[in-house]
């Protein structure tokens, strides 16, 4: 056979290689990104690869993502590497073409000729001489009429116009992605769209009005999502997969530091909780009921024996008395810990009937209870706020003074709080502005309850660095921890308590 | 073995037929499942149709449906074979004279062999669909018992030797993710996180479901059961309670949802106070806002 002859359409050996080594590429950046992808999973991958029609997208996604995730809460970041991966690619992303001219005045044919590609009717005005508000009422008509190819062009048009790309420039999506937006004023669009709305629907109920304005929110987020997927293409084009799935990377949920968290991130971290508290709950459950039975019963081994002829052939048991601890929280809400004695309280509280009894105390430098907080209520997000908003916890000026909270501490709630069942957990990064440690109250403390950890939100290196004197109080505590994201807090949790 | 389907759209619309809507990723896994004969682990919040889904496949394919419902304590006995030691005990007694290497033979072999939904899947003649539900629910080491039957669809019984399948059935795993699975459970299977069903979808999930109910009302519950996920609640509504709700309205000959209708049935769709609570407060404030526009 000739080098000439056609092969065989379909071979799959001849077919697929190209695709392996782009799944090859695909899998180890999702290594990369954290997510555990095992071999078996790797060649699963490439079996459900070939068994599915490799023209379709949709399958082909989640042909991967039913082989490579298995776990929901990693979909987000396989998303992400996967439209990197696999973008769409073509010519009209470069940012290298010499006519693409942001301002749309040279581009006239390069935008008519992208548009056709697109096969799109309305679309057909591109980006050329168009006024920035006859791309507004556009994109307005667009929403209105839910129409997905009008407003992918107008999301096109939109990066062109305004995200001011340029090749090789070392700014993230991000900042395109800002620059986008703030001139669509989508919030105006949105306005305008309620408005048309409620002319067209006079004197329908307010609920009806709330669904109209749920739904078009909808919308818009859906648009923005378009923006960034548009803005992504263009600088996977420019840069290409490698260096773009560098950038993109994001950490899982339980992953996410506390303390720098985006707002996105915020909520990523407080949808990931609910899940985590109630499998935590179930396996602290299961494992005070499987704990080592107790004692020998010697009454009921003697009574036993009897029926062996006086042979303790059969020995008994004391039912074990699982014990659940007490527990006290003393958390520092300050600005750069906040977030992190929030999660922990949520995650507490959560948990409540795993312990026979929590007691929770915010500081920042002066101190106060918000037990009763919690208690009144079942909805622990409004709590948590709650403690955010209303508990006192300033004395002086809002500055952190570990000493001083410690001291209202001992001098108000030792006494009752603390016993030989509690459990102490301190939550803070111990950074005190230089003012009086007062570490005896710890000591103090340790004296008196079963045991005293901290947990600490800021990495292990910072410690002791600065205004942190972490070591001064931990010298008296059982155990001091990093904890600086959910794995860490949920390790603490179930190695500890 | 023949492919039970010839592609995507095929599930897709076999689905449909028994009022079963699928979206597309979930149309694909079953039919990856069925070409490289994996099974599907399929997690979720509670009450979106986890289960249904391996009942309609089952419908679909017209094979039947083998469940073994999961729990704490589950053991080998109850998920895998017994042997049956009354029937066994009888053949000794009945057979006093015989020597005792024919007679052991003899009670170890399948006539004495209780089977149990695993063994009783792989060893059916007919199509079969197998349900393991609610896997979270047994201990860790006790997952190990499927981990034969998930890779190999075969079953190893140390006096017996190893009974391997007849046909490879359908294998579905449903767990609420109470607790993390093994990895070698998950390696295994392919992973499929079914969530609540977006707008449209759950729309025509209350049309296919609900008798006699309008297109204008289906379109309403959809969307006020979309904003009620949105607030920050303990349990938001399932699927099922969308359609328990859908039904009440629909015997109270509602044919338009208004914020006093939504706050007198919302127990139907939620079932914890505080979410009721906020629900109602929400409803209640959308009522204000428009209010003065009104007038």
């Amino acid at each position: 056979m000739t080098d000439v002859a056609p092969e065989p359409l379909f071979s799959t050996a001849e077919m697929a290689d190209p695709l392996l080594d782009l799944l090859g590429g695909f899998i180890q950046e999702l290594r990369d990104a954290g997510l555990p992808v095992s071999l078996t999973e790797n060649l699963d991958a490439m079996e459900a690869v070939r068994a599915i029609p490799i023209g379709d997208r949709t399958t082909f996604k989640y042909a991967l993502g039913a082989t490579l995730v298995k776990n929901h809460q990693h979909w987000p970041a396989f998303e992400t590497v996967f439209d990197v991966y696999f973008a769409i690619r073509g010519p009209e992303y470069s940012l290298t073409d010499p006519d693409a001219d942001p301002f749309g005045e040279g581009d006239q044919q390069d935008n008519d000729s992208q548009q056709g590609d697109q096969g799109s009717q309305q679309g057909g005005g591109g980006g050329e001489g168009m006024s920035n508000e006859e791309l507004a009422e556009m994109l307005y008509q667009a929403l209105m009429r839910q129409d997905q190819v009008l407003q992918r062009a107008v999301a096109r048009t939109a990066v062109d116009r305004f995200a001011g790309m340029e090749p090789g420039r070392p700014v993230g999506g991000t900042y395109y992605l800002y620059r986008t937006l703030r001139n669509l004023d989508l919030d105006g669009v949105l306005e305008r769209m309620m408005e048309a709305d409620q002319a067209q629907n006079e004197g329908r109920s307010g609920l009806d009005d709330r669904l109209a304005r749920d739904e078009y929110e909808s919308r818009v987020e859906k648009l923005k999502a378009e923006i960034e997927a548009e803005i992504r293409r263009r600088l996977v084009a420019d840069r290409g997969v490698e260096a773009m799935a560098k950038t993109l990377r994001k950490p899982l949920p339980e992953d996410l530091d506390f303390m720098h968290a985006t707002r996105d991130e915020m909520e990523a971290l407080r949808k990931a909780i609910a899940p985590l508290t109630r499998k935590l709950a179930i396996r602290l459950a299961r494992k005070r009921r499987n704990r080592n039975k107790g004692g020998l019963d010697f009454r009921n081994t003697i009574r036993k024996s009897l029926s062996y002829g006086g042979v303790p052939a059969d020995p008994r048991f004391k039912h074990p008395r699982p014990s659940k601890p007490e527990m006290v929280i003393i958390a520092d809400i300050s600005g750069s810990v906040a977030a992190f004695a929030r999660f922990t309280l949520h995650l507490v509280y959560a948990m409540s009937n795993q312990f026979s009894k929590v007691r929770a105390f915010v500081f920042i430098d002066g101190l106060d209870e918000v037990t009763d907080y919690f208690d009144g209520s079942d909805d622990i997000t409004a709590a948590v706020h709650r403690v955010n908003t209303e508990a006192d916890v300033v004395w002086v000026d809002g500055h952190s003074d570990y000493g001083h909270a410690f001291e209202v501490f001992e001098k108000n709630y030792m006494k009752s709080a603390i016993n030989p069942k509690t459990t102490v957990m301190i939550l803070g990064d111990a950074r005190n502005n230089y003012h009086a440690a007062q570490s005896w109250i710890i000591q103090e403390m340790k004296r008196n309850a079963r045991q005293v950890f901290w947990l600490n939100p800021e990495p292990g290196s910072y410690w002791d660095t600065g205004d942190s004197i972490v070591t001064e109080y931990a010298q008296y505590c059982d155990g001091l921890f990093e904890v600086r994201n959910l794995r860490q807090l949920e390790t603490f949790v179930e190695a500890v308590l | 073995m023949t492919d039970r389907f010839t592609d995507v759209a095929a599930v897709h619309k076999g689905l449909a037929d028994v009022d079963y809507l699928a979206d597309d990723g979930l149309a694909s896994i079953v039919y990856l499942a069925d070409r490289l004969e994996k099974p599907v682990l399929v997690e979720g919040p509670a009450g979106t149709g986890k289960t249904q889904l391996a009942k309609s496949v089952a419908e679909m394919i017209g094979a039947r449906l083998i469940r073994l419902q999961c729990y704490e304590g589950l053991d080998e006995s109850k998920a895998l074979y017994e042997w049956n030691y009354k029937k066994q005990l009888l053949r000794i007694q009945s057979e006093r004279d015989a020597d005792w290497e024919t007679i052991e033979d003899d009670i170890f072999s399948e006539e004495f062999l209780l089977t149990r939904p695993l063994l009783e899947a792989i060893t059916s003649d007919e199509p079969v669909v197998l349900l393991i539900d609610e896997v979270d629910r047994v201990e860790i080491e006790t997952e190990a018992l499927l981990l034969e039957i998930l890779s190999d669809y075969q079953v190893s019984i140390p006096e017996l030797g190893t009974i391997e399948s007849k046909q490879i059935p359908l294998v579905f795993l449903t767990s609420n993710n109470t607790r993390e699975l093994s990895e070698a459970l998950k390696r295994r299977a392919l992973y499929m996180y079914l969530d609540y069903p977006e707008l449209e979808r759950e729309r025509e999930i209350v049309l296919t479901k609900v008798p006699d109910i309008s297109e204008n009302l289906a379109d309403q519950i959809a969307r006020i059961v979309r904003s009620v996920r949105d607030l920050d609640l303990r349990k938001a509504p399932s699927v099922s309670e969308t359609i328990d709700w859908a039904r009440t309205l629909v015997l109270l000959g509602v044919d338009h949802v208004d914020a006093k209708t939504a706050t007198e049935t919302a127990n139907i769709l939620l079932k914890y106070r505080s979410d009721i609570e906020k629900a109602v407060k929400e409803f209640a404030q959308s009522e204000e806002t428009f209010a003065p526009a009104e007038g």
